[in-house]
This record gives structure tokens, sequence and C-alpha cells, in this order.
């Protein structure tokens, strides 16, 4: 029962993008579509997955000092996968996410994930946790894709809408659209879920959190 | 002479590296609430992305390609950035302590920026020379700051006009939306450098 927790309560309980605000840059970037939006996130999935085992199994040999150059190097090891796999069967998407599938690498839902869940936790709660991690951020993906899609191309998924031709409003694949709809988007979220909308941006197991929120907090005084 | 200016524009107006690529939005997002900060942490970004495009240059063209390793290149980059990071912090803590006063705390923030691989792989993919990369990566840097110090004035007056915003956008989608904003008032730049 705790382990099926472990799985769910990523997708929307604390759903990487709406809740935690993590992974900003992927979010807005490759969403133009909504199967930009799926690939990404199914990509970004199986990164999590793959890393979060390795890690969590090596959670004992790795040294603390060194951690983070070490959690990097089996990230990157898997996102050099993908990206083979990716050339391989799916060219096209390939292509259309750029440089952007090289930069799951430095995504801080996965750094963050390993830093938080994986080197503290079982083997199977730790890719259970990727999974549902990653299923919650490819459901996100896949909404502001689609929203994005359908408002700005008048197509869901490659199909023609009848009725949208001639009313779509290219900025919504422009990258103007991505700022405005992730900011709607949010706003909903939270309304929908009766909370506050968060103040700041998420940096839970971001390696570089502790002087960030310090800069940000001695501007503030 | 004329990719020069060609690149130099896009990497500050019509590609803008924050507005229109989205590298690097944690920092654009997180530190853009006071223009000081803005100012250091953009000044920060230009300096790594020029050192970490003359380190990895040499790296991809004289070691990897020649040996055939091309996909070895998100391990090797990275690895490399954040030693190098780490090494500049010690060198001008040690040689400069005024810059270190200036730019050192926000150094260790960007190592693992995507802003700063993103660069470097661009390099790669555009077939950059070495001049055109390092070109590229300054004003690459030069726009990522131009939009930060900009957003943190736009930024400052949502903050003040709290009070009005309606609840449910009160804090970070106030803020994502006047992102949008900024990043449509850069679209304007579109017919330029064609």
């Amino acid at each position: 029962m705790k382990l099926m927790n472990e799985f769910t309560k990523g997708i929307l309980k604390e759903n990487p993008v709406f809740v935690s605000l993590l992974g900003m840059c992927p979010t807005l970037a490759v969403t133009t579509g909504a199967f930009n939006g799926i690939g990404m996130g199914l990509s970004t999935t199986f990164v999590l997955i793959c890393s979060n085992l390795v890690i969590c199994l090596l959670r004992k040999v790795i040294p603390a000092q060194v951690k983070l150059p070490c959690y990097i190097v089996i990230i990157a090891t898997f996102v050099t996968l993908i990206q083979f796999l990716l050339h391989g069967f799916v060219p096209s998407l390939y292509t259309s996410l750029g440089a952007f599938l090289e930069l799951i690498t430095v995504n801080c839902i996965i750094l963050g994930r390993a830093e938080m869940f994986a080197c503290k936790n079982g083997p199977v709660a730790s890719v259970l946790d990727g999974a549902g991690m990653g299923l919650g951020f490819t459901l996100a993906l896949f909404l502001m894709g689609s929203v994005r899609e359908i408002l700005g191309s008048g197509t869901w998924l490659g199909i023609t809408i009848p009725g949208m031709t001639g009313h779509t409003m290219s900025l919504f694949v422009m990258p103007a659209g991505g700022f405005f709809v992730l900011g709607i988007l949010i706003a909903v979220v939270c309304k929908l879920s009766n909370r506050k909308p968060p103040k700041k941006l998420g940096c839970a197991g971001c390696p570089n959190a502790h002087a960030c929120s310090a800069k940000c907090e001695e501007t503030n005084a | 002479m004329n990719t020069m200016i060609g690149i130099i524009i896009a990497a500050v107006l019509t590609n803008n590296f924050v507005l229109s690529k989205f590298y690097g939005c944690c920092p654009f997002l997180g530190v853009s609430k006071k223009i000081d900060s803005s100012i250091g942490m953009g000044a920060a970004v230009i300096f790594v992305m020029v050192c970490a495009s003359l380190v990895t240059y040499p790296i991809y063209h004289l070691l990897l390609s020649p040996l055939e390793l091309g996909y070895l290149r998100t391990v090797a980059f990275i690895l490399v950035i954040a030693v190098f990071v780490q090494l500049l912090e010690i060198v001008i803590k040690k040689l400069m302590p005024p810059l270190y006063k200036t730019l050192g705390v926000y150094l260790p923030l960007i190592t693992t920026n995507c802003a700063v691989l993103g660069v470097t792989i661009m390099n790669i993919d555009e077939n950059y020379t070495f001049a055109q990369s390092i070109v590229n990566a300054a004003f690459s840097g030069i726009g990522f700051a131009l939009a930060m110090v900009i957003f943190s004035g736009v930024r400052s007056r949502v903050d003040d006009a709290e009070s009005e915003t309606p609840a449910m956008f009160r804090g970070v989608p106030a803020t994502l939306v006047a992102a949008a904003i900024v990043s449509m008032s850069f679209l304007g730049f579109g017919g330029l450098g064609q």
C-alpha cells in the first residue's frame, strides 16, 4: 500500500511541474505540440527510472563529498542511451526535441529525485517513485502541448481539428505562449486543488538551491 | 564577418537565449527579483559560458571527434564544466578578491545550469569555428543578462501590484504571464538579421 503511494504521489499530488514547479526549461521549450510533450516526458521517465535504480543501488558506495558529479555521470549515461534509441527508432522526434534531449542531464527533476528519494530508499520504492514522477511530468507536458497545439496550430497530435481552421493564434506555439500557458495552467491547478499559488520556483533537490535562495534572501533583506 | 554579425544579432535579440530558447529558466525566474542580483548573475553567466566554450571546443574537436566518440560529449562536457567552474572559483578567490566578491556567489549556481551546457552543445551542432563559438557564447550570455535585467524591472512592478492581482495568480503564475509579455516584446526583433 505504501509502495503504491510512492507511485501515485508523483502523478497528481506532487506533480513535478504544476505543484513542485521543477523542470521549467523543457516544459516551456518542447511543448509546441502534444506529441513532442509525450516524447520528452517518456524519455525523461526512462532516464528517471534508470538513474533512480542505479543511484539507489550505489547509495552506500558513493561518498557524500563527490555525490553530485557521480549522479550527473550516471544520469548523463542514460541520457546518451535514450539519444541513441530515439535517433534509431523515432528520428522525427529526435530532430524536434533537439538539444533539449541532451539537456535532460541537467533537468532538476532527475537530480532532485536522486537527492531526495533514491539515495534514501530501497530499489523497488525508488523505481516506483521514478515512474510516478516521470508519468506526472509526461502528463503535464502532454497537457501543455495539447493546449498550445490546439490553440496555436489547430491540430491535436497532428490531426486537424474541424472548426479551428482560420481561428488559430500562432502566438501560442511561439515562445511567449509557453510562458503564458504555463502561468495559466499553474493558476488553474491551484484553484482546482484549493491551494494558494506558490510564491517561488521549486528548488527541491536542486544542488544550487542553497546558494540561490541565500542570494535571494540577501537581496530581499 | 557577415556571419559574425548574424550570430550576434541572433544571440542577443532574435533568438534570445532565455526568452525564445528557454535555456536557464531557473535563474531567470528565481534570481530576477532585484536588479543588482540580475546584473551579478548575468555577468557570471557571460563569464562562465565563454570559459566553458573555450574548454569544450578543443575537447570535442581535438579529442572526441578524431576518436569518433562524439556521442560521449554530454558526459564529457558536463564533467569538464563542473570541474572547471570549481577551479575557476578557487583561482578567482586567490588572485582577484574584488571580482570574487561580485561574481563568486553566483559561480556555484551555474555548474548544473542548462544555459551553460546548452551553449556548448549549440556551438558543436551549428558547426561554429572556434572564434564563432566564443562570440556566440559571449553574446548569448549578454542576451541572457539583458533579458534578466529587463525582466527584473518588470517584475518589481508586478510584485508591487500584488494586492490587485487575482488571488489564483499571485506569485509564480503572475511572474510567468509577465515573462510571456516580455518575451512577446522580443518578437518585434523578428525580422532583424535576415
